[in-house]
């Protein structure tokens, strides 16, 4: 085990841990109001302090986690679940016109940056975790798509690959029983990365209203509504943005200690 | 007096033991030779020399250059000698170049960097040295990039910058193994033209005991990181000591007996087979254009027979060898395998797959590192319309284990707890599970140390008595298509030029192209008839 | 060279003529219809067949988006719905500030990561690698938009060395525009900087493992001449790939910058937009920004050539 690795889960799993448990306890109701406690700092009762409508920090903060993860996570795996079998189709045919149309594809929705298709999806149809999440996920498609593609091309230089077709199989199914399992790693690896991306992204268009909307709470919105106290209530402010930082901290720190102790490289070197 | 003095030189790697006690010296104008197989620290006593050693190495003992003593020279004093008293030439020269650099600019900057002479000074010697390496100025200007020259022209644009400050020693380190014959000979000749004209030492680092013995003054043996035998070049080779010394020399020459070939019945016949690559497209367009990789072959390969098929890399000999193993469609002409065509469009004929098995070069990239040894060498089963499930799987994974030399416990190990030899010997296992009518050997020995080479080289013919098999041997090394093989192809530029009974061929070649290649191929002197015993 | 410029620029016009086309479904073709979709449920049947007329709506939607593109061809990006202006003129007004926030970041973000990275990758596995590899490591976890906010707590309120937000226009002076935007940059730059560090430091890393650097080395080069002379322009180019790609999560993020420090740009015009439904400033906006991102990524295709002979030279 790498220190990287052991930091990285203790982060991550802490917060999945308060947003699980968020489901059945937090200190307070997340949407209660209590005016005459308002913007209370950190303090016994509080551990998070109170803002301006009273309501406790902490336990928005739980709250906030499950909004934040549950987008990130789908995100991701429209990513994975679309963008996978788009790379390995294109390994599998490459240099074909489909392969030439997945990367044209992949090329294209690069120059749509998540907030922009978060934009137009907004301007039509009104704002939304859903939106959110859609924008973020079509944003992952190329990513998750052009890293399998990639790596599946050098597996299938390799011998073993020309051995697997002349044992009579399948490209779908060398893809499926060679490559796959040989890029995964990779692919855990990405999807944290990714997942830790997904997590500011989503703070990111909360923070501009194109994210969950009230009474959903999350991370984003959070610090929307503690700009205007920022001067006189730098906890509002300060919190959220913590939890984000150690939650995509945490997520980074996973996905590079995964890397260092899933590379077959550094596992033979070990054995 | 001694140009290079190495003393007691003692190496290691991260608390691991590479070189232990290595003594050896060159004079001016000689040329020594470290030989040995993998592993034997002849590389590193060269990096060692030029104080170029992996970082957490710690070294002891003594390199004097000229009278300098090297491991005691500063880091900025090294920098100094390093391209000037003495300098490098190394295996790989299609990476041993800077893709963005212009060949003038990187054979000049050897003489800048030294502040040898004035910019436009090094301009003009950096012409002179590549006119010496063998690229004139018209079809080579100093303005061209890496990537517009081949394998051997880059290893010339390597050898000039190392000799462009006319350094006292120069270092080579498996300066040919990544080439051609042809182009071996010529670069060979070219090193020991340099060391006679410039009064040069040349350290020369090779496995290949044929070159060593041609080129060298002395020889240095190496195993493990020490030095077994050392002596020069005529003496050393007519009283070997050391048995290691004689068991390499006597595994590079190794032959095998192969039985007799039964009556020929054709099995493969290959007619007219043609195969074009597309070209990138030039524009969007133009008709894109096309390479013609295999051009109008035709041959016959029996049952029972052995055919050898060599050239040199981009011959075709691999876009042939996929096209018989009906990867790819042919552009013209036919192959089929016992009457069945080999390649049947998108899905694959299972009933003409089944019959032949392939064995490739790299033992490394072979196998699919995730599976054991038994899902391994099965894959082909998928070829069986009624695969071996259970104990009879399990008696044809032993069975197939057994039969390569190895235990029928290893189907349960990974592939990287394996050596390259044995990879090989499992790569073997995995054609032979199902029996084929044929085996294709892909460069199958190339990348392997010439003892493990004879080991698997002695391998085959016994699985020729025990098997009857059928193959086709491709590779480069002509020595060792000499010996496993009754019949022999020789394929230049996509073109069978000649084919015939192997013996004959090399004694008596009818074709220019094949004369050049037995010409340059370097040959092993002839030694003690302990060569030809077969190696235990 | 010239040839493969032409295919870059062949490839620029696809992606532009495609990426419109996108677009134009979304906005103009996914509401259903547009104008009684801008109006709302409540406008009188009148109201929405004059929009409808003044839209253009009557006409076959491949000849309205064929009018679309020349009409933008020609600098009309039709007229604002609820502005009653044109939009062509609004966007201008607000591109002043979007791009100018953008390019200022990028250009700190390189200043910045060129030598991290580059000092981290010489470094390697010293105190001072690790060192910049833990900050690299929280700026790339930091939200942008967060640190704006920081930054306007400490260097705005506390300190007072910036305004806390606003834009004092160009027709101030150079220096006075620079000076507004600065605070914007900075948070803007430093995220994207720490990534770049690290893909630079990588690249660098694995130049550093090639043949061709040992060859440099037996010539006589010391690390550091090899470091430079050799490894960073070989390194640069997936560095390339790297601030291409951030060029467009810059203009992304400034949409979102802007709002923290009230800066009327781009941002805020789409923001606007959205809430008062002006789909065709919305749609405008977001086809400026893609071609943005598509013009910038085709420049840093040529800059590809300009670095590496062996793109010049295949056809």
């Amino acid at each position: 085990m790498n220190r990287n690795l052991i930091i990285g889960t203790t982060l991550s799993s802490l917060v999945i841990f308060a947003a699980l448990l968020s489901f059945i306890w937090t200190p307070y109701a997340h949407t209660a109001m209590n005016i005459p406690e308002k913007l209370q700092s950190p303090n016994w009762q509080h551990w998070f302090g109170t803002d301006h409508f009273g309501r406790d920090i902490f336990s928005m903060i739980m709250v906030g986690a499950r909004t934040s993860i549950a987008v990130a996570l789908v995100a991701v795996s429209i990513g994975i679940g679309i963008g996978v079998p788009l790379g390995l189709t294109a390994a599998a045919r490459k240099g074909s016109w489909l392969d030439e149309i997945i990367m044209r594809g992949n090329d294209l929705v690069f120059a749509f940056p998540a907030i922009v298709i978060a934009i137009l999806i907004t301007a039509v149809f009104g704002a939304g975790a859903i939106n959110a999440i859609i924008a973020i996920g079509i944003f992952n498609i190329p990513v998750f798509a052009r890293v399998t593609r990639g790596a599946a091309l050098s597996l299938w230089e390799r011998d073993f690959i020309l051995s697997a077709r002349v044992a009579g199989k399948s490209s779908a199914r060398i893809s499926f029983e060679h490559i796959l399992p040989n890029v995964m790693n990779l692919l855990i690896v990405q999807g944290t990365i990714q997942f830790s991306l997904g997590i500011l992204a989503e703070a990111g268009l909360s923070y501009v209203g194109l994210g969950a909307q009230p009474p959903t709470p999350s991370w984003g919105r959070m610090l929307a509504d503690a700009q205007t106290m920022v001067s006189f209530a730098p906890h509002l402010a300060l919190i959220p943005g913590v939890a984000i930082i150690l939650t995509v901290l945490g997520l980074n720190l996973l996905g590079d200690g995964l890397r260092d102790y899933l590379d077959p490289r550094l596992r033979i070197a070990r054995s | 007096m001694n140009l290079l003095t190495i003393t007691d030189l003692n190496l290691s790697i991260h608390k691991s033991d590479i070189l232990r006690d290595v003594s050896l010296t060159v004079g001016q104008g000689e040329i020594v030779a470290v030989t040995g197989e993998s592993g034997s620290g002849k590389s590193m006593t060269a990096l060692a020399v030029m104080q170029l050693l992996p970082d957490l190495s710690t070294s002891s003992g003594s390199i004097q250059l000229d009278g300098t003593e090297l491991t005691a020279v500063s880091e900025a004093d090294m920098c100094a000698l390093r391209g000037s008293a003495v300098g490098m030439v190394f295996q790989e020269p299609m990476t041993a170049l800077n893709p963005v650099k212009t060949i003038g600019d990187q054979v000049a900057e050897t003489i800048l960097i030294h502040k040898a002479m004035p910019p436009a000074r090094a301009k003009e010697r950096a012409r002179e040295v590549l006119e010496r390496v063998g690229l004139s100025a018209d079809k080579f200007p100093l303005s061209r990039f890496p990537h517009e020259l081949s394998g051997g022209q880059r290893q010339r644009v390597v050898i000039a910058m190392a000799i462009a400050l006319r350094p006292k020693l120069l270092i080579a380190d498996e300066p040919t193994t990544a080439l051609d014959v042809t182009t071996q000979a010529q670069i060979l000749d070219l090193l020991k033209g340099l060391v006679k004209e410039e009064n040069m030492g040349l350290l020369m680092i090779t496995h290949d005991l044929a070159v060593v013995s041609d080129m060298a003054d002395r020889i240095v043996v190496m195993r493990r990181g020490e030095i077994v035998e050392t002596g020069a070049t005529k003496h050393l080779l007519a009283h070997m000591q050391h048995p290691y010394t004689k068991m390499l020399f006597a595994a590079s020459g190794h032959l095998v007996n192969l039985p007799t070939p039964p009556e020929p019945t054709p099995l493969l016949k290959v007619q007219n087979a043609v195969r074009d690559y597309q070209l990138p497209r030039t524009s969007l367009f133009a008709k894109p254009g096309h390479y013609r990789a295999v051009n109008d072959v035709s041959f016959t390969l029996h049952r029972g027979e052995r055919l050898g098929l060599v050239g040199e890399s981009g011959c075709g000999k691999s876009t042939l060898t996929r096209a018989i193993l009906g990867l790819e469609p042919l552009q013209g002409g036919q192959i089929h395998l016992d009457g069945a065509p080999v390649f049947s469009g998108h899905s694959p004929n299972l009933d003409v797959r089944r019959k032949m098995q392939v064995v490739f070069q790299d033992p490394f990239g072979s196998f699919n590192p995730r599976h054991r040894v038994d899902r391994l060498i099965t894959e082909p089963f998928f070829l069986l319309d009624t695969p071996p499930k259970g104990i009879a799987r399990k008696d044809a994974i032993a069975q197939a284990l057994t039969a390569v030399g190895l235990h029928p416990d290893d189907a349960y190990k990974y592939i990287h707890e394996f050596s390259g030899g044995q990879r090989q010997r499992i790569a073997i296992a995995r054609a032979l599970i199902i029996r084929p009518e044929l085996i294709l050997f892909d460069e199958a020995v190339s990348a392997l140390d010439v003892s493990v080479r004879a080991q698997i080289l002695d391998l085959l013919a016994e699985l020729c008595t025990a098997y009857d098999l059928t193959y086709l041997f491709i590779s480069h090394d002509l020595s060792v298509v000499r010996t496993v093989t009754d019949r022999v192809m020789v394929m230049q530029a996509g073109e069978i030029v000649e084919q015939g009974v192997t013996e004959s061929v090399f004694t008596n070649p009818q074709h220019p192209y094949t004369k050049s290649l037995i010409a340059a191929a370097p040959r092993l002197p002839d030694l003690t008839p302990t060569s030809k015993e077969p190696v235990q | 060279m010239l040839r493969y410029s032409l295919k870059r620029l062949m490839s620029l016009i696809l992606s532009l003529a495609v990426a419109s086309l996108v677009i134009f479904l979304v906005i103009e073709v996914a509401p259903g219809d547009p104008a009684s979709f801008m109006l709302g449920i409540n406008a009188q049947p009148d109201t929405v067949a004059a929009l409808r007329t003044e839209l253009g709506l009557d006409v076959p939607k491949t000849q309205r988006y064929l009018t679309w593109v020349s009409n933008m061809l020609n600098g009309d990006f039709g007229t604002s719905y609820t502005y009653r202006t044109s939009v062509a003129t609004m966007i201008a007004d607000r591109m002043w500030v979007s791009l100018p926030l953008a390019l200022y970041a990028l250009v700190l973000s390189t200043l910045i990561a060129f030598p991290a990275g580059i000092y981290a990758a010489a470094r390697r596995g010293k105190a001072g690698d690790m060192a910049v590899m833990g900050a690299t490591q929280l700026g790339v976890a930091v939200p942008n938009f967060w640190f704006a906010m920081m930054m306007v707590l400490v260097f705005a309120i506390n300190l007072r060395w910036f305004s806390a937000g606003g834009f004092v226009g160009w027709d101030k002076g150079l220096w006075a525009g620079l000076h507004s935007l600065t605070l914007p940059a900075i948070s803007l730059a430093l995220p994207q900087a720490a990534i770049l560090a690290r893909v630079m430091r990588s690249s660098l890393l694995d130049i550093l493992g090639e043949d061709f650097m040992r060859t440099a080395r037996a010539k006589g080069l010391s690390r550091r001449q090899a470091l430079w002379r050799h490894g960073v322009r070989n390194a640069m180019i997936p560095v390339l790939t790297i601030i291409g790609l951030q060029f467009s999560f810059l203009l992304a993020g400034s949409i979102i910058i802007e709002q923290v420090f009230y800066l009327p740009g781009l941002g805020r015009l789409v923001f606007q937009a959205i809430s008062s439904r002006d789909l065709i400033v919305v749609e405008s906006v977001v086809m400026l920004l893609v071609f943005a991102v598509i013009v910038v990524n085709f420049i840093v295709d040529l800059t590809y050539a300009a670095v590496d002979p062996r793109l010049r030279s295949r056809t």
